[in-house]
């Protein structure tokens, strides 16, 4: 989902930088706010960023015979919400643009939009909605695919929105064809890594997953064995 | 937005359960089963398939349209041994991180050696 160092037109970074840039300064006071005000929950942000950390470094092949990398933003938008999210991936993408050539610093801001905003919010939505009819494994699953998908779904529409040759819809297609059909396996295993985390934070963290809303409380009427 | 909600969604929370162990260690196998599953489907459509980088695909395919980077990245690793080398120190900086948190979390819990009435708290095996 990375778009490569000067393959937007200037006009299109700019756009994506001023779309990005409200959330990520919101994110980062929802960040600096959740650390002031509930300092228990600092080891779970940092987990949280570092899962994504981990994830994004990570390429591992597809069925398509080439290899991508998952997001790993689904568990940091469930817990924290979105916005601490978009905070979280702009740190990693400046890691990447700047010390890897991975991405670029023109194209932060659109990289910033698909990771960290587009992917978080949709996960999050599925999340909320899959919450209410599901476990909680299945609703972190739901929302791990779903940002992982979704972010290279975006990241198509950029690139087709900038170079829409021959047509914006052909365009979009081209590059679902590059990014969308790979990213499935490995949205499959993100969505997998996720639930394995927030279930060994289940276990170890359950009075903050508690106080985040994550876990509820357990009731005299409900035995808490399964 | 509201940070802490604890209600967020309030229709039919699940009763908070422990965890089982045995299911998070068959989820960890089919992720192993998926990433070699992924392997042997490419490799059985395309025998030489190299597993290139999608982003590199997509900067291939851009490429061929005619489209010319105007900007440079500021560092370029080099090599793909050098580059694939800060990638792995960035799983590993992050793997730190989270090994960090989770023992941390789970010293914290077992300093506070309070159960709340009603919960287990043997999720810790003994090591």
């Amino acid at each position: 989902m990375h778009i490569a160092e000067g393959f937007l037109p200037a006009a299109h970074c700019a756009v994506w930088y001023a779309a990005s840039t409200p959330f990520v300064v919101h994110g980062a006071r929802a960040a600096i706010r959740q650390v002031r005000e509930h300092p228990e929950n600092r080891l779970l942000l940092a987990a949280a960023g570092a899962f994504t950390f981990v994830l994004s470094a990570l390429k591992m092949p597809s069925v398509t015979g080439s290899s991508s990398h998952p997001t790993g933003t689904g568990v940091g938008a469930v817990l924290f919400r979105p916005p601490v999210m978009a905070f979280l991936g702009t740190i990693v993408l400046l890691f990447q643009a700047l010390l890897l050539a991975h991405g670029g610093i023109t194209t932060l801001g659109a990289n910033v939009f698909s990771m960290a905003i587009a992917g978080p919010w949709a996960g999050y939505g599925v999340y909320l909605l899959l919450r209410r009819i599901g476990s909680l494994d299945v609703a972190v699953f739901g929302a791990a695919f779903v940002a992982d998908l979704v972010t290279y779904v975006v990241t198509s529409f950029q690139l087709a929105a900038a170079y829409p040759t021959p047509t914006f819809g052909a365009a979009v297609t081209k590059f679902m064809a590059v990014f969308a059909v790979t990213q499935v396996p490995l949205a499959i295993i993100e969505g997998l890594v996720s639930v394995i985390l927030v279930r060994v934070l289940s276990s170890l963290a359950t009075d903050e997953l508690t106080g985040l809303g994550i876990l509820t409380r357990p009731t005299a009427e409900e035995p808490t064995h399964a | 937005m509201p940070e802490q909600t604890p209600a967020t969604v309030p229709s039919a929370p699940a009763p908070r359960t422990r965890p089982r162990a045995w299911v998070t260690w068959v989820l960890a196998a089919v992720v192993v089963v998926v990433f070699a599953a992924s392997m042997v489907i490419a490799r059985l459509n395309s025998p030489d398939t190299e597993f290139g980088g999608s982003d590199s695909a997509a900067v291939e395919t851009l490429e061929a349209d005619g489209v010319e980077p105007w900007f440079r990245p500021l560092f370029e690793p080099g090599s793909a041994e050098v580059e694939s080398g800060l990638f792995a120190l960035q799983a590993a900086i992050g793997a730190g991180i989270i090994g960090y948190a989770l023992g941390a979390l789970g010293a914290r819990r077992r300093a506070s050696g309070q159960t709340e009435p009603g919960q287990r708290n043997d999720e810790l095996p003994e090591r």
